[in-house]
């Protein structure tokens, strides 16, 4: 099991690395041009050489890299382009709003599909309809269709909850509440679709093993069954969809912090990309890419650990 | 999967039937309405979609503006068709490259090896560590935020989902046989590919790229809202950009590209769903058909009268009686499939009692009843079963699950797949004796250890501390059979507990059973089709073909004596089947 942990977290580590290599590779090449942008029309060859040995963009890309990873490592993301502060104080600052929205999402993701996915697996007739319409409708509205529909309905016409701000939950829970759930709602239920549909597939196949049968013979009554032995078995392709799930919630949060003028990390992205902010761009790129690694590193050990196979492997 | 790979469906005909169901035919329509319009959008659109009308602002539909005007006065019907045009073709765009990098690189890898397998895989790991929105909005820091330019990178993006399927289809197709003949037969590599590679992935590349187009309108939509492109960029995401803008004022604004976009984007999955849907139906079909002669084939053979031997005579009294048994399964045309008909079987305690029969008897379908655990659709639909005094036809599942275990159990024919995997042997062994026999943790333990040392095991110790996958399919048989006798049942169901096994072992597995059957003196009910094993172990036989018992009676009447044709060859099969050793003690047996 150490070794199966070491291993993903090399994997892990590497997979970082590549990322933030393409990422950072991608901006050199631009650089100039940026810098220009930024500089505005009436730089000068000289300014943009001055602005690139600023931010540490004027050696050859290797050395360029080498210094901005070694920089990231300790928490240093350079010096902003446009923004006030330093990236990684920015970044600091709404990382734990777009981990609240993202993280309370998956929570209610995971809860609810499991709990459809099972319904539509083992009842069938009209709950399993029921389940795979939900899926359907999920799997082909985008967020911002379903944010849209829940903004219309339960901002403008019923005014239940906040249509755009934010408020900290350790300010105003109540506010916060009013602010945070329909986001959450619009990013959970997007979520949902391909998750229910695969624990009710990865359910459903589990079903026909030998050994349920068999579970049942043993005097074991049918809801044991399920929930003790066929969910965990069930448990590892629903997992691993839970961590592509993460990926789209973290694409989807950026559009719907735009939606709700919500100061995440998404609505940054948008802003550092408006800006061509090179060193918050990188900032966010290597944080989203933690973020994702980190989520499915935990996912594997997850497996791990209810799979005696997968530690084989 | 191994089906269709085998012989590629007609496509003609899969269209065919996608477009007469419903759900399909309306999907159809709609996407072929859409195309057709972004065509022709700017010869059928009413009014010029950037002209501005200041005299006419914000205005609710009229027959003179069906949608209505926005706030600059610009008709928004003639701004939705041509929002139509542009959006779908940047979907075309974005699937036309995932498509060709995605399918190019899987026919490459597929076909000549296993290094462009892990490249491929590494790719697609790279490419989901990030999602795709913020990969894009990198993207545009350098490349500007040009539209086109955008989905072209999204369609490099999502090519990983064509190269999977490209490359696993064509790692299945090329270890066919039948490539490998066309290689003998001359053909060159490149006219292999895309004679017979092509034809089959065809259908699920449909199916994909009807996803993909949709997840590629949903992200343009998305970006254009984040303010993407330019004004001249007229599309959906653009209106629906214009619509949030104007929320409070005049909400319907923000209606018409919604609807339309989930309408677009429903009716897409729709149809790639109904495709699948057919083709795994199609997969379906072929199975079902065979099924079907094997049953015509059953009306075609003469029932030939059932042999009653007189009762030999039996000590003990009765614990299980089968009378007039009838199972059925459900078919699609709402008639029953009768697959056991008029069964009668007793057995008394401590007897062993063989049913004998090919498979499709109707054997374990009688076994399975016996445990109230039919598959979903069977039903006993007449006789009864009455075990110890209870009836079980009628017995609520609750009254049953106190049965299952403690009174009646069951060992299974395949020992490896009737272990749960996930679990270790201990815990699954534990686990019924907490729950039915309500030992606490420490009791439950020593007493799995002690029926595992009682089956044989060599080191139960290690054995319990194992998972399934670590033992080998004889202990895994043993560790079944002592799971069966863990509560103590007064009937335990064998359904052929050693076919699967190797020849030794199954000697092995048998001297194990006899043993504890004398031990425990638990009924058994044997289900079998190898008259080797009923020899070894039972006192009474009933023989089973085409769902009806054709002969029974005490085990020597029936190996001196038999007297329908069909036992008369399942005994002649014995010899065949397990060799001299075999041979020999029933020899022994019979002639005794």
């Amino acid at each position: 099991m150490l070794k199966f942990t070491l291993r993903r977290l090399l994997t892990g580590v590497l997979l970082l690395l590549t990322v933030c290599t393409f990422a950072y590779f991608m901006l050199y090449l631009g650089k100039d041009s940026i810098a220009y942008g930024i500089l505005g029309e009436t730089a000068t060859k000289k300014d943009i050489i001055h602005f690139n040995q600023v931010h540490g963009l004027d050696k050859n890309f290797f050395e360029s890299f080498f210094s901005w990873v070694l920089n990231a490592v300790q928490g240093n993301f350079g010096v902003a382009y446009t923004f006030p502060d330093p990236p990684a104080t920015i970044i600091g600052q709404r990382m734990s709003v777009t981990l609240i929205l993202v993280v309370v999402s998956l929570a209610i993701v995971a809860i609810v599909s499991l709990a459809l996915g099972v319904l539509g697996a083992v009842r069938g007739g009209w709950a399993d309809r029921f389940v795979q319409f939900l899926g359907l409708v999920g799997f082909a509205l985008p967020n911002f269709l379903i944010a849209f529909a829940l903004v219309v309905q339960f901002a403008v016409i019923i005014k239940a909850f906040n249509a755009v701000g934010w408020v900290p939950p350790e300010r105003d829970f109540g506010e916060f509440l009013k602010s945070a759930t329909l986001p959450i709602a619009a990013i959970s239920i997007s979520g949902l679709a391909s998750l229910t549909q695969q624990i009710r597939g990865a359910v459903k196949d589990t079903l026909q093993n030998d050994y349920v049968r068999s579970l049942r013979t043993s005097g074991l009554s049918f809801k044991r069954v399920i929930f003790k032995h066929v969910l965990r078995n069930a448990a590892g392709p629903a997992l691993s969809v839970l961590g592509l799930q993460f990926v789209g919630m973290l694409g989807g949060i950026v559009i719907i912090e735009q939606i709700f003028a919500i100061p995440g990390l998404g609505s940054l992205s948008v802003a550092a990309t408006a800006a061509r902010d090179i060193p918050v761009v990188m900032a966010v790129v290597a944080t989203m890419a933690i973020m994702v690694i980190f989520v499915n590193f935990v996912i594997d050990l997850l497996s791990a650990a209810l799979n005696p196979k997968v530690r084989l492997s | 999967m191994s089906q269709q790979i085998k012989r590629p469906f007609s496509e003609r005909n899969l269209f065919t039937k996608v477009i007469t169901n419903p759900t399909g035919a309306f999907s159809f329509v709609l996407v072929s309405l859409l195309t057709l319009l972004a065509i022709f959008a700017r010869f059928i659109m009413p009014y010029d979609p950037t002209k501005t009308d200041y005299s006419h602002v914000s205005e609710m539909p009229s027959a003179l503006h069906w949608f209505g005007t926005d706030d600059l006065g610009r008709d928004i019907l003639s701004r939705m068709m041509l929002g139509t045009q542009f959006t779908l073709s940047g979907a075309l765009l974005c699937v036309v490259i995932a498509l060709a990098v995605g399918c190019t690189l899987g026919l490459i890898a597929g076909y000549f090896g296993g290094f462009w397998d892990s490249i491929g895989n590494w790719m697609s790991n790279v490419l989901q560590a990030l999602p795709g929105l913020i990969v894009l909005l990198a993207a545009a820091t350098v490349l500007g935020t040009d539209v086109y330019v955008a989905m072209a990178i999204y369609g490099f993006l999502l090519s990983p989902a064509f190269f999977r399927l490209t490359f696993v289809t064509v790692r299945g197709v090329r270890n066919e046989l039948y490539v490998d003949a066309a290689r003998v037969s001359g053909l060159s590599d490149f006219a292999i590919i895309s004679r017979h590679v092509l034809g089959v992935v065809r259908a699920p590349i449909i199916i994909q790229a009807g996803i993909i187009a949709s997840i590629s309108i949903a992200i343009q939509s998305g970006l254009q809202f984040l303010g993407f492109g330019s004004g001249e960029n007229l599309s959906w995401g653009t209106m629906l950009m214009d619509g949030f803008q104007s929320i409070w004022l005049q909400p319907i604004r923000l209606l018409y590209p919604s609807v339309m976009l989930a309408l677009t984007l429903v009716s897409i999955v729709l149809f790639a769903g109904n495709l699948r849907d057919e083709t795994e139906r199609v997969g379906n079909r072929v199975r079902k058909s065979s099924k079907k002669s094997k049953e015509e084939h059953v009306s075609e053979v003469a029932v030939e009268k059932p042999v009653i031997h007189a009762e030999p005579k039996r000590s003990g009294e009765e614990i299980l009686s089968i009378t007039g048994l009838e199972i059925g399964y459900l078919q699609s045309n709402g008639q029953y499939k009768v697959v056991v008909h008029d069964a009668n079987v007793s057995i008394n305690k401590g007897e062993v009692v063989g049913l004998v029969g090919e498979s499709g008897s109707g054997k374990t379908q009688t076994a399975l009843a016996l445990l109230g655990l039919l598959p979903a659709g069977g039903t006993i639909l007449n006789g009864s079963i009455k075990f110890d005094g209870i009836e079980l036809t009628k017995l609520p599942s609750k009254e049953f699950d106190k049965l299952r275990g403690r009174r009646i159990s069951y060992i299974p024919q395949e020992p490896m797949s009737n272990l749960d995997p996930s679990f270790t042997v201990g815990s699954q062994m534990m686990e019924p004796l907490r729950k039915v026999m309500g030992l606490d943790k420490k009791a439950a333990k020593a007493r799995a250890l002690e029926l595992l040392n009682m089956v044989g095991l060599p080191n139960p110790e290690k054995t319990f501390r194992s998972y399934p996958h670590e033992i080998s399919g004889g202990q895994a048989q043993r560790v079944l059979i002592a799971k069966a006798l863990s509560c103590g049942p007064d009937l335990i169901i064998a359904d052929e507990p050693t076919t699967a096994l190797d020849v030794t072992i199954q000697a092995e597995i048998l001297d194990v059973l006899r043993d504890l059957q004398k031990k425990t003196g638990v009924a058994v009910l044997l289900v079998t089709h190898n008259f080797g094993v009923v020899a070894d172990l039972c006192d009474r036989v009933a023989v089973m073909q085409y769902g009806r018992i054709i002969e029974s009676g005490g085990i020597y009447d029936i190996f001196d004596n038999a007297k329908h044709s069909y036992t008369k060859e399942l005994l002649a099969a014995i010899l065949d089947e397990n060799g001299p050793a075999r041979e020999a003690y029933v020899a022994k047996k019979v002639g005794a």
